[in-house]
């Protein structure tokens, strides 16, 4: 079962070369992308690419860092735990979307590390996170870094998201709700999702439906897959909604499908 | 809300109209007229077949969903190729259950087991396809053929056990599990 390959003439050492070099600044970004995309872990590429979260050549109009940003989404799939430092500092960045896919990448790798620098950023509550004045998002990657708290399990940052349930931005309320169904088990937060399926926004439906699916909350199934959105997106969720309910299984380790198994499945063969 | 209400009399003579609205850029549209045309069934294939050439990709590929829901064998070849090539893998993915679910009964006999094999041999090659849902679609597409063409069960239990070795999506894997135990002899 091969990935695609986009491009069959590009190969990883191509890849690891276009990285390391610094004339051609669109070359250097496929490169960090492909290295993430086909996760190709190993010395070279992974120290290529934390050369490249410190680039400082690659910079967009509005003063951005674009191969920084490809540079820790990539760390965040090759699953080598050695550059969780250097992402946390990324989370400083003054790029947004370096900081928001450095977040991403923390909750990607899974370690403990994380769960302190991440929850500095979530200081100073609702009063700090507005939007940035002539920018189309908040101080900081709200609902990234809310997620990856709760993907790490990080108990103790409960009272800092309960605050986000009242963001005026309902993405971020989603987050919310879903890193707190992760890390307390009410169902009152898997609920507050399946409502927000019901909503009037297909974007604000597809974000709801997306954090359900990663609470592996079950009576969301249904919900999903009778709620007003595209049956690509609902499949995608279902799958997630199954894998994060069966990791909470793992013990009961029994070869039979278990009843959950059988429902989800029956629903994702009705949307094909 | 008017497409919706045109598919809603399930009348033939609203296949004209509802396949004009497969052409538009509007998938909120086209999945309402996708739904119509399914529902009026065979009677809207023939229209479906003989316009497929002049639709532009977006309409072809909504047709060809319909095509897929109604399960008119008039469709092999039509879904074949989509299941195999196909650039959305929306496409792939609901022309392979397609294929599965095609009603090849009504078939006279002597064109059934062509037909089968035609199926059987495109979703076990759709199997390899690089995109997971695709892959689960073939294979809730294989297990419906052989709930009827029960000669293929014992070859697609054999490809499936095999197939369940190299699986990376979790998911499918789980789907094949189901779909084994759903093809074993009683």
């Amino acid at each position: 079962m091969s990935e695609p390959n986009l491009n069959p003439a590009y190969t990883l050492d191509q890849a690891i070369a276009n990285l390391q070099q610094t004339e051609d600044a669109s070359a250097r970004y496929y490169a960090a992308w492909w290295i993430g995309r086909f996760r190709a872990a190993q010395p070279e590429t992974i120290a290529a690419l934390l050369v490249a979260l410190e680039d400082e050549t690659d910079r967009s109009p509005d003063g951005g860092y674009p191969l920084r940003r490809n540079a820790a989404k990539a760390l965040g799939k090759l699953g080598d735990r050695q550059v969780v430092p250097a992402l946390i500092k990324a989370l400083d960045c003054e790029d947004y979307y370096v900081r928001e896919s450095a977040a991403q990448a923390l909750e990607g790798l899974g370690d403990n590390r994380a769960i302190a620098p991440l929850m500095a950023k979530l200081t100073g509550g609702l009063e700090k996170a507005q939007l940035v004045e002539g920018k189309p998002h908040l101080t900081q990657p709200y609902e990234a870094i809310i997620e990856a708290l709760g993907a790490l399990r990080a108990i103790e940052s409960i009272g800092l998201i309960e605050l986000f349930l009242d963001h005026f931005s309902q993405k971020v309320q989603y987050a919310a709700a879903r890193a707190l169904f992760q890390l307390t088990g009410d169902n009152h937060y898997g609920d507050l999702l399946i409502t927000a399926l019901g909503g009037a926004e297909l974007q604000l439906r597809r974000s709801a439906m997306m954090d359900l699916g990663a609470t592996g909350y079950l009576p969301g199934a249904q919900a999903i897959a009778k709620a007003f959105a595209e049956n690509s997106l609902k499949l995608i969720a279902l799958r997630d909604l199954w894998a994060a309910h069966q990791q909470k299984q793992e013990c009961s380790e029994s070869k039979a499908l278990s009843p959950a198994s059988r429902e989800i499945l029956k629903l994702m063969d009705s949307l094909l | 809300g008017a497409v919706r209400a045109l598919a809603a009399t399930r009348s033939p003579l609203a296949v004209p109209q509802l396949t004009t609205v497969l052409r538009y850029n509007n998938p909120g549209a086209a999945v309402a007229a996708v739904d119509g045309l399914i529902q009026i069934g065979d009677a809207a294939m023939a229209h479906l077949m003989a316009n497929m050439d002049g639709y532009n990709y977006g309409a072809r590929a909504w047709a060809t969903r319909a095509c897929a829901g109604i399960g008119d064998p008039r469709a092999l070849a039509l879904l074949q190729e989509a299941a195999l090539t196909d650039f959305a893998l929306s496409v792939r993915r609901a022309a392979a259950k397609g294929l599965g679910f095609l009603r090849w009964q009504s078939l006279p006999q002597e064109e059934q087991e062509t037909v089968q094999k035609a199926i059987y041999d495109t979703l076990v090659q759709v199997c390899e396809d690089p995109e997971w849902v695709v892959r689960y679609g073939a294979i809730a597409g294989l297990e419906n053929l052989t709930t009827q063409a029960v000669h293929y069960r014992q070859p697609l239990t054999t490809f499936l056990q095999a197939l369940l070795k190299k699986e990376p999506e979790a998911i499918v894997g789980e789907r094949i599990l189901l779909a084994l135990e759903n093809i074993s002899p009683m």
